[in-house]
Order: C-alpha cells, then structure tokens, then sequence
C-alpha cells in the first residue's frame, strides 16, 4: 500500500504562535509512514465567524479549506477544535448548497493527530519524548473530547512514549477560553482559567499537556501573570521531541 | 414579549456575583454535590444511554403531534371531572388563575414549586389583587422571604448559605425556636412548622406539572418534601400551571421521563414523592379538591415549534446543566437575570423573551459541551446557542467592537496571501515586544485577554514562513 498522502491543517494559532507543534506533527506523521503536505492557503478554519453568527464568513472560509484540501487522503491537525469544526462544515453550508458533497466528504476524513495516529494507522512507536523532568498532566479539551471522543489516544502514545501522567481533577473541565468568549467575558473567563490552574498544581505535575493549542496559551498565559513555574506543552511537542519554546527562546 | 428579564445587565450581574462570597461558597459546594451524585446514578444504570435515546423520542413525537396529545389531555381531563384552560400568554395565565381563585373567594393561596408561575409572574399578580401567596417549598420559601428570585430551577436558594437562611427566618419568625438556628435539619423543621398552619388555612393550591399525561388526563409532579401532595390535597381547589410542552401521550412515557429526571437532577433512583392527579376528589376519596384546574401556559412556547428552536421544548427541566455548566458554576443563578438561568435558560429565556433582551446569555458559553452531554433528552444545547447568535448577527444586534473585530478577521482570512503577510509582521513584531520574558502584560485592544493574562509572544517566525524557508533550503 502506497504512503498515505496527509494534508497537514497547521491551524491559525500554531501558525502564528507556536510553529514548532506543526513542525512535531510533521514528525510524529512522517515517523507513522505518511507523505505530509501542507497546503500553502489554508488560513483559519473559520470557528471564529461559525460562534460569532456569521454564517457568510464561516462559509467562505469553510469552502477555501474544502478546496485547500481536496486530493488528500485523510486532513490532520494537531487540535480538536479545528477539526470540530471542520466536522461541522456540513451544517455551515447547508444541505442545498451546491458543494455540501464535499463538505460531508471532507468532514468524514478530518482528524485530531492523536486519533488519526492511534485510531487510523494503529500507531504506538512514538519517537523519542521530550517531557522534561517528572510526570506531566493532561488537560481534556472540550471539541476533541466532547465532539470527537478524544480523551485515552493522547494518553496511550504519551504513556508509550515513557511519560508518566499524573492525573487532575477536573480534567475534562472547560479551561475557560471559548474563543471570543474569554475576551467578551474575561472575569467569567479568568474565574475558570483559575479553576483549571488550581486542578494542574494539585496533580503535582510540572508541566501540563494538552492537544489544543487555545486551551494551552489561555493556561499559559494565566500561569505566566500569576508567575508560576508550570510548563504548557502540546502533546505534539511532547512526543515529537521538540524542545520547549521558553528554552529555544532564550 | 413573554418573559421578563434583567438579563441586559449580564456583564454588571456577572461582577457583582464574582464579588460575592456567600455566593461564591454556595457555588462551590455545587460542583462536588449534585454532580457527583447525578455520576453516581448514572453508572448504576446500564441502560440510561438507551433511556435517554428513548425520552428524546417520546418528547420530539409529542412535540410534533402537540396540538392532537393537548386535545387529547383536554378531553380526559373532563372526563374526570376537571377543567382545562388554555393561556396564550402570561397576562391570559394570570387572569385565568386570579378568576378561578375569586370564584370561591379565596385569601390565601399556598403554593408547590412551578417554574412556570415564576415565569409568568403569577404571585405578584395575585398578591396585587389582595391575595395572599405562600410558597410551601423549602428553597422557593426562602427565596420568597428573601424578595429574590431562584437560582436554580430545581434547588431555588441553591445561592443562599444555611447561616443567610438563618438570618432569614430570625427577620421574619422572630425568635429562635428550641432547636435553634444551627442546623439545616432545624431550618428545615421551623420553615416546616411555619408552614404546616398555612396548608390548613388556604382556599387554593397551585402546583406546577412536571408532566401532563395525555391518555389519562394526568398531571404528575416530582418532589422531595411532601409540601407539593400538601399544596394540592388540603385546599378545596387544586390549579396545575405547567407549559403546553409538559403534555406525554402515556402513562408508560411519563414513568421513561420520570427515570430521567430523578437521577439528571439529584442523582435519585427515584424522588421522595412521584404525585399523580386526576381529576377532583371523588365520592369515595378520603381527600383530594374538589375542582381540579390545568392552566396550560403557551407565552411564547407555540412560536418555537417547527423553529429550530423545537428541540428546547424536549426539556424536562431537571437542571443537570446547570449543575454542569462551568459557566453557571462561577456565577450562580441570579446573573443570568432571568428565571431560566444556565445553558437551558441561555436557550429559552431569548426564544421568550427576545433575542434583543437576552443577548449576553447565548454568547455567555464557552460552547465546552457539558451541558449537551449529560441532558437526558439531548437537547443540543451549544447549537442551539449558536442559532441565537446566527439571529443576532443577522438582525445586526451583536455589539459594535465584536462586528468590526470579525469584519477584519473575516476580511483577512478569506485572502491567504493577505493574512500570511498581516501573520508574518504581527508575529515578528509580538515577539520583539515579548523580548527575552517572552509575554506581553499589556495590548492594544486587548484588555479582555490582558487584564486576567498575560500573552505568550509567537516564535517570531510564523509556520508557513518557516517551512517554506526549510523547504526551500532544504532543512529539516
């Protein structure tokens, strides 16, 4: 069987703020026997406008991903958010728009990378972690969990890997980002941004992991002001064994 | 519209109960409480999927056949004896109840638990009309002494501490009795001993309905103290207010719903007290009325059938929800500024009140999906927000800054070679300020991110610009 050929969808936030989780899940799916594209006009998947009410710019962005992507055999990104949406890309179009075909099609092969990796290549070897030191914990992000049932394949490749998880509690509870949410309602937000801090120091962990890079710049971020040594890593990061951006930086 | 609200307010509500302490105490046992006992019953029940599978059906059939179960329940209402009347809205319910308590020239009415009586105000009415109204059960007691509104649409004074309701009681019953003020057990024993004597004294219950069984002209409500079979067995006249959507076709349906509810609500097998009433006392009853009333509440109700709003209508009101919602969890109840808070209320309250009044509560969601995922008739609670807010861009009602914000996200983003540009100078130029630290404190335009957080400053280089450079050098 020929390599799968895998259209890599960066999503706006690596894009932008963290390019080295698009570059460790080009490793983690090159080491899994993919040929990896990336396709040089995807821009944002469109969530912002879809949870905004604007049905007309979710739907234009929705068809330049539609177009992005065809040929592909499967769409991987490294977030459950994105791909939650592009899930929903039949619904944005509707049933009686003229390319929601390709809407249902593209819905039906877009996957999270750590689903597509374990669920759909059956992959384990992970290559060698880059956890730092101790146990990590890992913090369920609500699209992947909730709207596509990722919660044990990060665990699995994370515990192949050798990296130990210290569970919190709350774990699949809501870190409060909601994308315009935590702008549009920042005490409401930062109420729950502090809930999940409180969780990850109570696991004892010294670094928190998790699949979707929203989640982890608000978790960042909010351990950043209160000044708290606690590391935010994607899973991506951890198991493609690329350094910790903090340390590449200085 | 039907339904009045303070929800405008949200943002302003929002501060005050984060500022609460006592409210913030209260919330916190909520997390650990019903939600952990509503996790318990469910893994105890193997076939609570398929049951949740089943009462959505049960719902959405009665939903789409409404107008034949309603006629249905009418005729067998009569056939026992009973009257049923239909209010449009909340000024008709009112009326109607004010008119049927004037018939047997009531003072005094008491009271079970009904959301829909406080949604339709029905108490301010009557009490304007020199009625005297008391609400017989424990939390809606509380709230009413208190002058406020409940929080919770199953534990009303979920918000309040057992030391405010001490305060409480001390205002309004005078001194302590000899169990004192300590203990809720003692709380709960004085409210009951006040209480008691008013049973005996009023002229008309009014109940709400949990359900309304259309084979058998049954209406049936779901409690834990008692005070509700109280409410509608010792008066001479019994009234149930409940919503044209209450109505099931059987009596088999009602015990599905009834499984659900229980456990999505407290985590009960089954509540203290399952009441079913049909029709007036009879000759040979030892008790009962003796006229039985079913006031069936439309206000606004009829406008979201065949809406994609119908699914809401499947709600059995057991507040699991909002006992899920991380968003309720930090802010109770009371900031939500309308009788049906949380992530159910987010949905209803605009569909009554208006879009235009209840902005805040749709947009108030992270879209986290608990709520969706431990309804028991799967009311897809996220979607339906995001239909309120599809209505509210459309109508041009979102607030000015979001419109522009997304305007020039949306502009951008449907130009790759345009946003890849913007990207690249944002990124490099965030980095820069974010120096050595690596976080910005402060951005233009962005203090709803900045006054909680601090920002992590980008790489520096976006991805795309790198991977076309790897590529065209050939690293990596």
């Amino acid at each position: 069987m020929s390599r799968r050929r895998v259209g890599l969808l960066v999503t706006c936030l690596v894009d932008f703020f963290r390019p080295q989780v698009g570059f460790a899940s080009i490793r983690l799916l090159e080491a899994a026997g993919c040929d990896v594209r990336v396709p040089e006009v995807q821009t944002c998947c469109g969530q912002p406008g879809w949870n905004s009410g604007d049905r007309g710019s979710a739907q234009a962005l929705a068809l330049g991903i539609i177009d992005a992507f065809a040929g592909f055999d499967a769409v991987v990104a490294p977030s459950g958010s994105c791909i939650g949406m592009l899930r929903q890309y039949p619904a944005v179009l509707g049933e009686s728009h003229p390319r929601h075909a390709d809407a249902v099609a593209l819905a039906g092969r877009c996957h999270e990378l750590t689903s597509f990796l374990v669920d759909e290549l059956g992959y384990r070897a992970g290559l060698k972690a880059e956890s730092g030191d101790g146990p990590v914990t890992y913090h369920d992000g609500c699209s992947g969990l909730r709207e596509l049932g990722v919660r044990d394949q990060p665990r699995t490749l994370l515990a192949e890997a050798g990296v130990g998880i210290c569970e919190m509690d709350g774990a699949t509870v809501c870190c409060g980002f909601g994308g315009t949410f935590c702008v549009k309602y920042p005490e409401i937000s930062g109420a729950m941004v502090d809930d999940k801090v409180a969780s990850i120091e109570r696991s004892g962990a010294s670094t928190v992991v998790a699949g979707d890079l929203g989640c982890l710049l608000n978790i960042e971020a909010r351990l950043a002001r209160l000044g708290k040594p606690i590391r935010v890593r994607h899973v991506a990061e951890v198991l493609g064994g690329v350094e910790d951006s903090a340390e590449q930086r200085s | 519209m039907s339904l009045d609200t303070s929800s405008r307010t949200f943002p302003q509500q929002v501060r005050v109960a984060r500022t609460d302490a006592n409210l913030q105490q209260a919330l916190g046992k909520l997390k650990f409480g019903l939600t952990a006992m509503r996790g318990a019953a469910v893994a105890k029940l193997p076939e609570f999927e398929q049951l949740r599978h089943d009462a959505a059906a049960i719902r959405d059939h009665t939903l789409n056949h409404l107008d034949h179960y309603l006629l249905r329940f009418e005729a067998a209402v009569k056939a026992h004896g009973g009257h049923v009347h239909f209010a449009p809205d909340a000024a008709a319910a009112n009326a109607i109840i004010l008119e049927i308590c004037r018939s047997v020239d009531a003072r005094k009415v008491t009271k079970g638990k009904s959301m829909v009586t406080e949604e339709i105000e029905l108490n301010a009415h009557l009490e304007a009309h020199g009625i005297t109204c008391l609400e017989t059960d424990l939390g809606e007691y509380i709230v009413q002494l208190r002058k406020e509104r409940p929080s919770h649409i199953v534990a009303p004074a979920i918000h309040v501490l057992k030391e405010q309701v001490a305060e409480t009681f001390a205002a309004h019953h005078g001194a302590a009795p000899p169990g004192g003020r300590g203990e809720a057990a003692a709380l709960m024993a004085e409210a009951r001993s006040v209480i008691r004597r008013h049973f005996l004294e009023a002229d008309v219950g009014i109940t709400g309905a949990n359900f309304a069984i259309a084979e058998t002209g049954t209406t049936v409500i779901v409690t834990n103290e008692g005070n509700g079979d109280l409410t509608q067995s010792l008066p001479k006249v019994h009234i149930a207010v409940t919503g044209i959507e209450k109505i099931v076709p059987t009596l088999e349906d009602a015990s599905t719903l009834i499984r659900l509810l229980s456990r999505s609500a407290t985590g009960q097998e089954a509540s203290v007290y399952n009441t079913f009433s049909t029709g007036p006392r009879r000759p040979e009853d030892p008790d009962g009325p003796e006229a039985f009333h079913v006031v069936l509440v439309d206000n606004g109700r009829s406008r979201m059938l065949g809406s994609v709003f119908q699914d809401m209508l499947r709600c059995i009101r057991c507040g699991a929800c909002l006992n899920h919602c991380p968003v309720y969890g930090q802010v109770g109840g009371q900031a939500y500024g309308s009788v049906y808070p949380g992530p159910m209320g987010a949905v209803l309250t605009p569909s009554l009140a208006g879009i235009e009044a209840a902005g805040h509560l749709p947009n108030a969601s992270t879209f986290c999906g608990a709520c969706e995922a431990v309804c028991p008739v799967r009311i897809p609670l996220p979607k339906l927000m995001r239909h309120w807010r599809e209505r509210e861009f459309d109508a041009g009602l979102s607030p000015r800054g979001a419109r522009f914000g997304l305007a020039l996200w949306s502009f951008a983003a449907r130009r790759p070679r345009l946003y890849r540009l913007v990207s690249r100078v944002g990124a490099s130029v965030l980095a820069l300020i974010g120096g050595r630290r690596g976080y910005l404190a402060k951005l233009p335009l962005g203090r709803g991110w900045t006054a909680w957080r601090d920002l992590p400053a980008p790489a520096g280089e976006t991805f795309q610009a790198a991977y076309r450079r790897r590529r065209r050098t050939g690293a990596d």
